[in-house]
């Protein structure tokens, strides 16, 4: 009971306190605020570039042609055959009958030869449209399946899909860094803001000590200022993100310059980015003020 | 029974500077003891001691059956909760009103806040300042402020208190209303020592006087048998 007590006292007064130091509260806030938002938008363009780069990888197909004289029981013997396989997302049958209906559909000029065949004259081959798990290993599974009895050829673009994939590691390490470093640099900012917060107040420490104040009483009311500091820090990042994003999203149609590059769907995505800030700002501000009040606990 | 009781008690500081040689000494519950003696004579530093605002690099310091020198950093508040201490400066909080400022020192024990009232309003009488429960120090003057400081001191009811210079900042006549204020406390069963320079204070007192000099006790004057001669 006593302790209850103790903690919602500190509470409110780490509240108050956050008012009473208005000017000094104002500069930690503000200092959160701005590096939340360069945190925010460096979350929001590195996943939406992930995205995109997962979204193409998870395009490129392994086209499996079959010989022509193939019977329909061997197509299903084959098909079991690369389903069998490791790294096998989906395998998708494509009959010559069905690519010629697209052909003939897609222009007059072929409707026109592909209407003289005859039955047993069509020169187009069955295929496979088999779609990997994993990118890195496309090179592996397309042999594995050229090596099956009644393959033909396989054909997945050999040496572009692989340079793709190279790019695409790189410019996911460096977003990633990107944003590891900035949040580094971040918890650094507002700690060191936060320290100087606190700095001002050695005397409040000083009198709480001098009263009888144990250690972690003292430390509990600047712990929880710096939560509120944190917290009060990221409504700004926090409502530009979701209204922001959301904005630029419908602005562009959900597409950037090409149908080719989709941004990723508002929600859930603003609202869980919104969260990850709301997490960073409070983790990084109780850390900034708990390294702050620890200096002056020693003597 | 010995309140507080020092044994070969010395202090040298990292700088090399001896503040303390050897100090012995017994201080019994309910006296009023005054500290004197010249700028840079140790009382600071013995006073520190009691308080463990420093730390005796040697000797045995017991104050209200804590072994102060042993007692360590993150235990310190069980000693700070036996004792009040007053400064010259008043340390107050200068963003609390005078009520926050006393409460201040019950809160921290998780009293339920009618109790904290009770004895906020109950020690702010004592000291005469119910009517400015809700000035904050600013608005308070010098004398005012150190009775709001005393009134934080003694709020929990501490067998001691201590006090460093609390009427140096203060004029003649406010320093007798500190003292008279100090006295009755002492007549409610408080230990109090007080460190001070204000002979004229020492004399109109007539308590016991303990003259250090040069980090060791000169003289222990009895209650009473100390006289300071002006010149």
């Amino acid at each position: 009971m006593k302790q209850v007590r103790i903690l919602g006292r500190d509470i409110r007064d780490s509240f108050k306190s956050v008012f009473r130091n208005f000017s000094l509260s104002l500069a930690s806030i503000s200092c959160i605020t701005i590096t939340l938002l360069v945190v925010a938008i460096s979350i929001v363009l590195s996943i939406n570039v992930n995205n995109f780069a997962t979204l193409v990888e998870k395009d490129v197909t392994i086209v499996t042609f079959l010989k022509t004289d193939t019977t329909d029981e061997q197509i299903k013997i084959i098909e079991a055959e690369i389903k069998d396989l490791d790294n096998i997302e989906s395998v998708v049958f494509n009959s010559k009958e069905s690519i010629t209906e697209e052909f003939m559909e897609a222009s007059d000029t072929y409707k026109k030869i592909m209407e003289e065949w005859e039955e047993g004259e069509n020169p187009l081959q069955d295929t496979f449209l088999v779609k990997v798990k994993d990118i890195n290993y496309i090179g592996e599974t397309a042999k594995k399946i050229e090596q099956i009895e009644g393959v033909q050829v396989v054909k997945y673009g050999a040496g572009m899909v692989e340079q793709l994939v190279g790019v695409f590691e790189i410019v996911r390490n460096i977003t990633y860094g990107v944003v590891v470093a900035l949040i580094l640099v971040t918890a650094f900012l507002i700690s060191n803001t936060i320290k100087i917060t606190i700095s001002s107040r050695k005397r409040e420490i000083e009198i709480m000590r001098l009263v009888g104040a144990s250690n972690i009483n003292i430390k509990i009311p600047f712990i929880f200022e710096g939560l509120f500091l944190g917290a009060f820090g990221s409504i700004i990042p926090m409502v530009a993100t979701i209204y922001g994003y959301t904005a630029l999203y419908n602005r562009f149609n959900g597409q950037l310059f090409s149908p080719f590059i989709k941004l990723i769907v508002p929600s859930p995505f603003v609202y869980q980015t919104a969260l990850i800030l709301l997490g960073i700002g409070i983790i990084v501000g109780m850390f900034g003020s708990w390294r702050a009040v620890r200096k002056y606990l020693k003597i | 029974m010995n309140l507080i009781r020092l044994k070969n008690v010395k202090k040298v500081y990292k700088s090399g500077v001896t503040a303390i040689y050897d100090l012995n000494l017994k201080i019994e519950k309910g006296e009023f003891v005054f500290v004197i003696g010249s700028t840079g004579c140790g009382k600071s530093t013995f006073i520190k001691m009691l308080y463990r605002e420093e730390k005796p690099t040697s000797g045995q310091i017991i104050v209200g059956g804590l072994d102060v020198a042993k007692l360590r950093n993150s235990k310190v508040y069980k000693l700070r909760r036996k004792l009040g201490v007053v400064f010259q400066d008043f340390k107050l909080l200068s963003k609390s009103t005078v009520y926050e400022n006393v409460a201040f020192a019950l809160e921290v024990f998780g009293l339920p806040k009618s109790e904290i009232h009770e004895k906020v309003l109950k020690v702010l009488d004592l000291v005469g300042l119910k009517n400015k429960a809700k000035h904050y120090p600013h608005q308070l003057s010098g004398g005012e402020q150190q009775r709001v400081a005393i009134a934080r001191a003694i709020v929990n009811g501490p067998k001691l208190l201590i006090c460093d210079e609390p009427t140096g900042n203060l004029d003649e006549v406010t320093s007798m209303e500190i003292m008279s204020v100090l006295d009755e406390i002492n007549k409610l069963g408080t230990t109090i020592i007080m460190v001070t320079h204000d002979t004229t204070i020492v004399n109109k007192m007539k308590k016991r006087v303990i003259l250090l000099d040069a980090g060791r006790v000169l003289k222990d004057y009895e209650k009473g048998t100390y006289v300071h001669e002006a010149g």
